[in-house]
């Protein structure tokens, strides 16, 4: 294999025999045990050998090899979720849409490096390394969905699952010229995900194209009793909509989104995909979203009590980092805790326990919920009159590795563009519009809730006419 | 001076549901330990709660019975703390939403005057797990069967002005619950346990004084003796001057006092939070009618249906209606014989209770099923057999699962109601006892009871005494 291939590539190969689901799997494998010194996208790799009497099921994803990111559990594998905290735990379970994906007999490849309990915007926070972009190894594939994102890239896997809190597939997608998809919050089920901020995170695909992300969701997607917050909304038939015309469509363009603020080399690559756009027919429209400026400081509010509460559990008792220091249960929770965690996680943990104390919880925690219901209030007005909601996924393209590690606001704001459909729950596509010094760079759209079928429509039909999904990183070259 | 006692109530009440609040596993008391516990249960990662509808149906349940609002919408909040035996961090509580709110509940004292308790709220959540300290040395062990198990905890309002009157109130909780059948109530095993929040003030005073919570109460006595002391503790003190610290004390039984927890064990920061794992829980209207369609009869009716409809004692009528299962005893028999419900009472409250006493154990493990006890009342109603021979008969009914008509076939017990056989066993005692028969016609009436012995005795126990009584002074007299 001398190129990447796309998961519609590898369907026809498994169909017209001109590969078997093993061989497919065994290149990968190989792929994957060469590339990784370098990249350092997978923390484990699985090496499924097939046993001749193995019967697949009957499915059109049947025999596609996935990369799933480590924060998803997944049965008798190691699942760190890029913590010390959970280095040596093996989930005894697999996650509902890991399940969902295995009853259709996709392969796992392995579990892909992440930011520490998917908090972090550059790969950073893991304890198992950062990753290095496969457009430039010294430059970070960002995150939290940094590993998946590079294995796609780098062509180590056609296709990985992530998930996305504020931003942590659109924001590595683009940033490693790839395709990334958020779903609606409650479109998939959250069950065996590893919580972060359980009312923000849902998951989601990255891929080389939007028609294999649009493949794959209909199969991970879907009500989960396990799951309350996961949504009943029927699942539709996604590739059925790919090639719908969008004629009329209209693409609304928030002003917040154009502030003026970007790099005038990504303006023009923005400016460009728009102009794709209005040649299928799409209209654009100067909107406003009032509140979104709120988005980042409700979102470090928001998501760091949750995370401070869902992460109380790593305590060192059942599973898990264990300190075998500690006179007393006090002084064991503290050094447990202390030594199983990274910075990020401790900020977070710190910053969401301030919030929720009494006294201040009316203050931050309260008023932001309230905030966050005007975000999406801003949405749900916004889409009386647009179809969609277009602007660049990202405010740079891939930075240097250890440039902003020491300033968390600096690297919080990675996510400026990304975190307010989280606050809102609404869908989200990040593609590859082009390249600034040889470094990929993305166009996020958001659709409104649930209509992740019109998102990858859309995507799909850009995708058609332009083939910066298709650009493959030199290291894949010299592979081969 | 003179003090008024004020006491809240905060009642744990164990919901009977099959399986846990927020997942699958079994909440059976007495497993081996660490045996029924899901993963949701462990807190492992990745695992999310799902609501257990039964529990819910329980608390609305309860909620009506007190007169109660249910909420429409109620909401699952985050209790946090670090704890062993607290898998997840946090405790799923409600919190500032509950599903019940608005209550209240009549109680009655020992001198017989009524008395109405307000139910602030009754919220579910979920409890922890056990932490056991003294089974292994400088070790302690976590046992998480009982982690996610249901719980409804009632908090009364501070209307409470005596042990007396917060005993009274914990009674009947207790009785509620297991009338509804939503909790089994046993306190040994921990289903029905306390807090008592205790402050005095002087008499005549508005404002509350400073109190403290006694955590974890177990049973009745309990409860009186800690409230007791703690009156006594709080009044000692203010009366020498001192101040009473808001804090939480323990109950030591073995010493009867109570003693402050340590200072670790208190004051948290809970850090409440609505769970954002669970979606707010909406209750329509159909629901909560269909719910109080199914209520059944409380004790308050039960009673006075009892005196007024079924002609029993007023103590008797209470004394049965007090237990639920005896209730019900009492009902199912009642169905199968119907002339006499004064005599079924007699019986449950005498025989029954008796056996049920004596062997420590409940009316639903009883050996004579109220079918049987029926049969044995029908007998004794028509005279086929008398009060004595059916207490005979009552024994051997505990160990064989004949009907008393059968027994009474077989073993020839019938009465003796035929009046030549009779004066027969009379004409043989008067004669033979000729002595007492002059004292009786001397005036000495007392020896009638024994003559009529005698002729109890020659007949075994079968002559209807009340016919031998008449014949033995027909006879004398003639």
């Amino acid at each position: 294999m001398m190129k990447r291939h796309t998961v519609k590539e590898l369907q026809s190969m498994i169909a017209d025999h001109s590969a078997s689901s093993q061989e497919i799997y065994k290149i990968y494998n190989k792929r994957i045990r060469a590339m990784n010194d370098s990249i350092n996208a997978f923390i484990s790799i699985e090496s499924n050998e097939y046993s001749s009497d193995d019967k697949q099921p009957d499915s059109e994803i049947s025999g596609v090899p996935y990369a799933v990111k480590d924060i998803f559990c997944s049965e008798g594998d190691q699942t760190t979720c890029g913590s010390k905290m959970l280095s040596d735990f093996v989930s005894p379970y697999d996650a509902t849409v890991v399940k969902n994906l295995r009853e259709k007999g996709t392969v796992i490849l392995g579990k892909t490096n992440m930011d520490e309990f998917a908090m972090g915007s550059s790969n950073e926070t893991s304890f198992f390394g950062n990753v290095n972009n496969p457009w430039d190894l010294e430059r970070t594939p960002g995150g939290s969905s940094g590993g998946s994102a590079a294995a796609v890239a780098a062509g180590m896997a056609p296709i990985a699952l992530g998930t996305d809190t504020g931003g942590s597939i659109r924001q590595p997608a683009a940033l490693t010229g790839i395709t990334g998809l958020k779903p609606t919050y409650g479109r998939c089920s959250r069950f065996g995900m590893i919580a972060f901020a359980s009312s923000l995170d849902q998951a989601g695909i990255l891929s080389i194209s939007a028609e294999d992300s649009a493949i794959f969701l209909e199969h991970m997607a879907g009500y989960d009793e396990k799951d309350s917050t996961s949504s009943s909304e029927t699942v539709p038939k996604y590739t059925d909509f790919l090639n719908d015309d969008l004629t009329g469509k209209v693409v609304g363009l928030p002003k917040e989104f154009f502030d003026g603020s970007l790099d005038s080399r990504f303006q023009e690559l923005v400016t460009d995909s728009i102009c794709e756009y209005e040649k299928m027919g799409v209209k654009f429209k100067d909107i406003s979203l009032p509140n979104i400026k709120y988005s980042v400081p409700t979102y470090y509010v928001v998501a760091p009590a949750e995370c401070s509460s869902n992460l109380a559990r790593y305590d060192g008792v059942r599973f898990g980092h264990r300190s075998t220091d500690g006179e007393d249960l006090d002084a064991f929770y503290k050094r447990t805790r202390k030594e199983g965690f990274g910075q990020e996680v401790k900020r977070r943990i710190i910053t969401g326990t301030y919030v929720l104390s009494a006294g201040y919880y009316d203050a931050y925690y309260l008023k932001a919920q309230k905030v966050r219901q005007l975000i999406n209030q801003d949405f749900l007005d916004a889409f009386k009159q647009v179809d969609f909601i277009m602007g660049p996924t990202t405010q740079q393209s891939a930075f240097k590795l250890g440039e902003k590690v020491d300033d968390p606001v600096s690297m919080y704001m990675n996510d400026i563009y990304t975190i307010s459909s989280n606050l809102s729950g609404v869908p989200a596509i990040s593609h590859p519009i082009g390249f600034v010094d040889k470094l990929p760079f993305g166009l996020q759209i958001i659709a409104p809730h649930f209509k992740e079928h019109e998102l990858l429509n859309i995507a799909h039909k850009y995708q058609m006419v332009t083939d910066w999904h298709l650009q493959t990183p030199e290291i894949c070259k010299e592979m081969d | 001076m003179s003090w008024e006692t004020v006491i809240g109530l905060e009642i744990h009440v164990q919901l009977d549901t099959r399986s846990k609040i927020f997942s699958g596993a079994s909440t059976t008391y007495g497993s081996e330990q660490n045996t029924n516990t899901s993963l949701v249960d462990l807190g492992y990662p990745g695992v999310l709660p799902v609501l257990n509808k039964d529990a819910v149906m329980m608390a609305i349940k309860f909620g009506l019975a007190v007169d109660a609002d249910i909420s429409r919408r109620s909401i699952f909040a985050r209790k946090n703390y670090f704890y062993p035996d607290l898998p997840k961090g946090y405790q799923i509580s409600q919190y500032e939403l509950p599903i019940v709110q608005s209550g209240s509940l009549e109680i009655q004292l020992n001198d017989g005057s009524k008395k109405v308790v307000g139910i602030t709220r009754a919220h579910l959540e979920e409890d922890a797990g056990k932490s056991i300290h003294d089974k292994f040395a400088n070790e302690t062990a976590i046992d998480l069967n009982r982690a996610g198990t249901p719980l409804l905890e009632i908090v009364s309002e501070p209307d409470i002005r005596s042990a007396e009157e917060a005993t009274a109130y914990m009674q009947k909780v207790h009785q509620l619950v297991r009338y509804l059948k939503i909790s089994d109530g046993n306190m040994q095993e921990g289903s029905f346990r306390c807090d008592a929040n205790v402050s005095v003030r002087p008499t005549g005073q508005k404002e509350f004084g400073t109190r403290a919570e006694i955590k974890n109460i177990n049973s009745f006595r309990f409860v009186e003796n800690a409230i007791n002391y703690e009156v006594e503790r709080q009044i000692d003190r203010l009366e020498n001057g001192d101040e009473i610290v808001q804090e939480t004390r323990l109950y030591d039984p073995d010493r009867d006092e109570t003693r402050p927890m340590r200072s670790k064990e208190e004051a948290n920061d809970y850090r409440y939070f609505p769970d954002p794992d669970l979606l707010p829980l909406e209750i329509d209207e159909e629901t909560i009618e269909k719910i109080r369609g199914s209520l059944p009869e409380l004790f308050d009716a039960k009673v006075k249906r009892y005196i007024e409809v079924l002609k029993i004692k007023e103590n008797d009528a209470e004394e049965i209606a007090r237990n639920m299962q005896i209730a019900e005893y009492f009902e199912a028999t009642l169905e199968s014989f119907s002339k006499d419900p004064q005599l079924i009472s007699n019986w449950i409250l005498s025989e029954v209770t008796g056996v049920l006493n004596r062997e420590s154990i409940e009316i639903n493990d009883f050996y004579i099923e109220p079918s049987r006890l029926a049969s044995l009342l029908s007998r004794i109603d028509d005279n086929t057999i008398s009060s004595k021979i059916a207490k005979d008969l009552f024994s051997q009914m505990l160990t064989s699962d004949e009907t008393a008509d059968e027994i009474i076939e077989k073993q020839g017990l019938e009465q003796i109601t035929d009046e030549d056989s009779i004066t027969q066993f009379v004409t043989e005692v008067l004669d033979e006892f000729s002595e007492q028969k002059d004292q009786y016609l001397a005036g000495k009436e007392q020896v009638l009871g024994f003559l009529v012995g005698q002729v109890m005795k020659r007949s075994k126990g079968k002559a209807n005494p009340k016919l031998v009584n008449e014949l033995i002074i027909r006879q004398i007299k003639g």
